[in-house]
């Protein structure tokens, strides 16, 4: 991490949004009268995307004067946290982790495609859609390597990445193709590579009735209205953040039933044995 | 107290309150422990590592600042908890944190201005290692801009943000912050703009190390080669109490003692960087004005003139005390108009009407550190911040700490706290009186309530009527009783409360300021001796003949017809009476320049050429009589406070009267150029151009 400080070119002036406005106003509204400056790393993260994903140092001030906190005070967050970029960054911005189990995957081998096809870390590409920074570890390491990529749209995991499918997202990106966040090698999640390989055999859950859980009609519910959400969702392909939770809902549900079942079949196993 | 805890520190034991710190316990118990970042009147930051000692049980070692007595779990027996501050541990987590912090800080020490009184310096002799085993390369940090004032060489800082947590704590503004984190993590002001508080001085005392350096002092002498002498300021009237640095009858810097009464440990930006005005400007000899030109004189030439001049009618003469008159002088100015029989005379160079009442009228009754048991506060037309930074910091400290209530009628200043804005004009002020919602709510079920009254307010044509007005508000609220006096008037003048105590006003028929310049134009006055009156306009003694006595070549040595060269207040042992009415004594740290004489000497010798030799012939004898007219100046150090308070009714002060519509503002237009050594100052003018322009330093960044 070399030290981030303002960009040497600033805007001349900035202004907020009205949608961002009213976002910031949401977060604020959440802590006492006196106590707006809390909500300043929300507010400072709705003012980044409201910019194009950095913060010029006129926003800055912007949050100071809404805030009403002293512009130094905005300033010390402003460079303490690696979230927030100080200078330009491209139309899609990639996060490389390039913590040990990244680069025992291969992150060395991605960085060189981004030195490549964007320029050198902390570089724009020529036609503004790209820019990339290494950083620390971003916790998907079942997933090594990884990027995560900031644009417009949210801030999306990419993972599984070689340097062929990471060269051809890059390309698709700057052509301005859809790309499907997620593992990049038709991998579900984090199952192992090629498919789930343990407690699938056929028939397994025949015979096992799962015990009803007191809040299991609740959750039937709740997995159906997420599916129904789904379903729509899809239909509409927007917003990958939302899809991802909601994939991640009836995962829960499933191991959440499959737990009394897997401990039933372990014994099993034992006896077996 | 009541809540005490009992603490085996080093194998004795003590006991404590409760809520003190363990470091607070370890010094009571006298082990010194080393620190950075703590700082007993800023809050606990915790984050330099250096007071860590042992807790013995505890796995690591504690920082003692950040650790109270009230948390120490007693031993598993129920024996008191044991500190220990010798221990091989304690020792070994010195050097440790010695060490790391070695490892970033440059070996400049022999370039560096903190050389010599350097905390890092002392304490990496008493608590370090003989070597670091780094081996890589030391980090490096751009300089930061931070005003005329303060010099950064932030290669040499140790983020303990002592100075971050003063500006905004102490000072009351969020100026100075740490950007970035661990390795990166520097100390700058936002864009590296101007610090633009009256107290940034006290970040450069406050820097254990030589990051935060004196700009005007850079580079120009050794902490071991001055000769320091503790001694009174005179650019306000709170009378912070100073040590004045000199080498070689040249004042080299000028820093804050401790006076837990009066300016804590802190004094203003004027206080401190002024010194560079005692050598500019000066009046080293004697002028008489000849074909409208000064001409130099000798000494005798000019006594012979003045005495000359003063040998008229008494009708005709008149005398002024100035803002920077000392107590002596004053007195034997006086003694020598009284023994002329000159009538006209006055100390209120701003033109009050105060001092005709008791004393209490013209003090500050409360006192400067009572504000911190006062629970609610009217200021009446004075921009504290400006007229006396200190006694601000002591309002703001108190509106922190104990929660003042503070109410304000006159032109809003930017005061660094929040108050409730009342009014601006006398009128807001007799609507006040009679009010019973808002603030006046607030004043009324005060327990100690307090009103401040600026010289702004005062010295205008309805002054009086707004003392009186004060004094019924005073009297309302019941700010006055047998144990508490809050009625206050906020002198800004280093003379006046010592000038208004000895009665160096208009005797009886006589004329008062104003009187004086209308018959200086009108021909009747036709001599005014002027005792450092610099804030007079110069057209204001019309054809008068002015004796002038002052230290700088200001205003009113312009308007001279004779100069006689006076002592500035480091140059003479003389006494000071601040506002709150504490007698406190000033000593001489350099001689005169060149020819010029103490002044109360001055005026002894022109009494013998007058044929009224005063009758003291040292200084002693002259304190001696002055403490027999005036008992007051006998009791050095004491202000009085609320002694004589249930004999003093605020409502009988001033006149009754109509008053004027117009604001209620402060006299102070220029903070840094508000007297004649100020206003010779090369690093006060640079500050006050700083004010008027938000400076940017265009080069860095």
């Amino acid at each position: 991490m070399s030290t981030r400080r303002l960009a040497k070119e600033q805007p001349k002036d900035f202004k907020l949004s009205k949608p961002a406005l009213k976002e910031i106003e949401v977060w604020a509204k959440k802590y006492p009268k006196d106590r707006r400056r809390s909500a300043l790393i929300p507010a400072m993260w709705i003012a980044q995307k409201d910019a194009g994903g950095w913060l010029p140092e006129p926003a800055l001030r912007a949050l100071g004067d809404l805030l009403g906190m002293a512009y130094i005070r905005v300033y010390e967050v402003a460079t303490f946290y690696t979230m927030f970029n100080l200078e330009p960054v491209g139309e899609h911005h990639i996060q490389l982790c390039g913590t040990t189990p990244c680069w025992l995957r291969g992150a060395g081998e991605l960085k060189k495609v981004c030195e490549k096809k964007i320029g050198p870390k902390g570089s724009v590409s020529a036609d503004g859609k790209l820019s990339w920074i290494e950083v620390e570890c971003l916790g998907a390491c079942a997933n090594a390597p990884m990027v995560q990529i900031s644009n417009a749209a949210g801030d999306d995991y990419y993972e599984d990445l070689t340097e062929e499918n990471f060269g051809t997202l890059l390309d698709d990106l700057s052509a301005g193709r859809k790309v499907q966040p997620g593992p990049q090698n038709e991998r579900h999640t984090s199952e192992p590579e090629g498919g789930a390989d343990t407690l699938n055999a056929k028939g397994l859950y025949n015979k096992v009735k799962a015990k009803k859980l007191p809040n299991a009609v609740a959750k039937k519910a709740a997995s159906k209205k997420a599916a129904s959400k789904k379903a729509s969702k899809k239909s509409v392909a927007k917003k990958v953040t939302a899809k991802k939770t909601v994939a991640k809902k009836p995962g829960t549900k499933k191991s959440a039933a499959k737990k009394p079942t897997a401990k039933k079949t372990a014994t099993k196993k034992k006896v077996k044995s | 107290m009541s809540d005490l805890r009992k603490v085996n520190i080093d194998g004795q034991e003590i006991e404590v309150p409760a809520d003190y710190t363990v470091m607070q316990a370890c010094e009571q118990a006298g082990a010194e422990i080393p620190r950075f970042c703590y700082h007993e009147r800023l809050s606990i930051a915790g984050n330099c590592r250096m007071c860590l000692v042992e807790w013995v049980g505890a796995p690591k070692p504690q920082a003692s600042c950040a650790l109270q007595v009230k948390d120490l779990r007693p031993n598993r027996d129920g024996s008191p908890a044991n500190i220990r501050t010798d221990s091989e541990i304690v020792k070994k987590a010195r050097e440790g944190v010695m060490e790391f912090l070695l490892i970033n800080h440059p070996l400049d020490c022999p370039i560096c201005d903190q050389g010599g009184e350097c905390d890092l310096q002392d304490q990496a002799m008493g608590y370090g290692r003989d070597g670091s085993r780094f081996e890589e390369n030391k980090r490096a940090v751009d300089d930061k801009f931070m005003g005329p004032l303060v010099k950064t060489v932030m290669t040499r800082c140790i983020q303990c943000t002592r100075c971050v947590r003063f500006i905004t704590e102490v000072a009351g503004v969020e100026e100075i912050g740490l950007a970035s984190r661990g390795e990166d993590a520097e100390i700058t002001t936002y864009l590296e703009k101007s610090l633009t508080s009256e107290m940034s001085g006290n970040v450069i005392d406050l820097c254990p190390v030589g990051a935060l350096t004196s700009k005007p002092y850079a580079f120009n002498a050794r902490p071991w080669e001055l000769e320091p002498t503790e001694t009174i300021d005179v650019m306000d009237a709170v009378g912070s109490n100073i040590r004045v640095d000199s080498r070689g009858g040249r004042v080299l810097r000028i820093l804050p003692i401790i006076n837990d009464d009066i300016n804590e440990e802190w004094i203003s930006d004027k206080t401190r960087f002024v010194w560079d005005g005692l050598g500019r400007q000066r009046l080293d000899k004697p002028y008489i004005r000849k074909n409208g030109q000064l001409v130099q004189a000798s000494w005798g030439e000019a006594l012979d003139l003045a005495a000359s001049k003063l040998k008229a009618d008494p009708e005709t003469i008149a005398a002024i005390a100035g803002d920077l008159a000392d107590s002596e002088a004053m007195k034997a100015l006086k003694d020598l108009m009284d023994a002329l029989g000159v009538k006209n005379m006055d100390c209120r160079q701003d033109g009050s009407g105060l001092g005709m009442g008791p004393r209490q009228e013209y003090l500050m009754n409360t006192t400067i550190a009572g504000i911190e048991q006062a629970d609610a506060l009217l200021i009446v037309g004075a921009d504290v911040r400006h007229e006396a930074p200190l006694v601000n910091t002591r309002i703001r400290k108190s509106w922190i700490y104990s929660g003042l209530e503070i109410g304000m009628i006159g032109e809003a200043y930017d005061l660094t706290y929040d108050y409730d804005h009342v009014g601006t004009t006398p009128e807001d002020l007799q609507a006040f009186l009679k009010s019973t919602k808002g603030f006046a709510r607030k004043l009324k079920s005060a327990k100690n309530p307090m009103i401040l009254i600026g010289t702004g307010a005062l010295a205008r044509k309805d002054g009086a009527q707004i003392l009186r007005l004060c004094g019924e508000i005073a009297k309302k609220y019941k700010m006055v009783r047998k144990d508490w006096n809050g009625f206050n008037v906020l002198q800004t003048a280093a003379s006046r409360v010592a000038g208004l105590d000895m009665g160096f006003l208009p005797a009886k028929d006589g004329l008062d300021l104003a009187g004086i310049l209308k018959a200086c134009k009108k021909g009747t006055v036709k001599t005014v001796y002027s005792l450092g009156a610099d804030e007079i306009d110069e057209a204001g003694f019309g054809d008068a003949f002015v004796i002038y006595q002052g230290s700088h070549g200001d205003r009113g040595a312009h308007r001279a017809d004779i100069v006689l060269p006076a002592a500035a207040y480091t140059e003479k042992d003389a006494l000071w009476v601040n506002t709150e009415g504490r007698v406190q004594m000033g000593r001489m740290a350099v001689s005169p320049k060149g020819e010029a004489k103490i002044d109360w000497a001055i005026i002894r010798a022109l009494s013998s050429k007058c044929d009224r030799t005063l009758p003291y012939n040292n200084l002693e004898e002259l304190r001696t009589k002055l403490f027999a007219d005036h008992p007051t100046f006998a009791g050095l150090n004491v202000a009085p406070g609320a002694d004589g308070a249930s004999a003093f009714d605020p409502a009988k002060l001033g006149k009754a009267g109509k008053v004027n519509k117009a604001p209620l503002r402060s006299q102070i237009s220029d903070f840094y150029f508000t007297n004649p050594v100020a206003r010779a100052s090369a690093v006060m003018a640079e500050c006050s151009a700083v004010g008027d322009s938000d400076m940017i330093n265009e080069a860095a960044e």
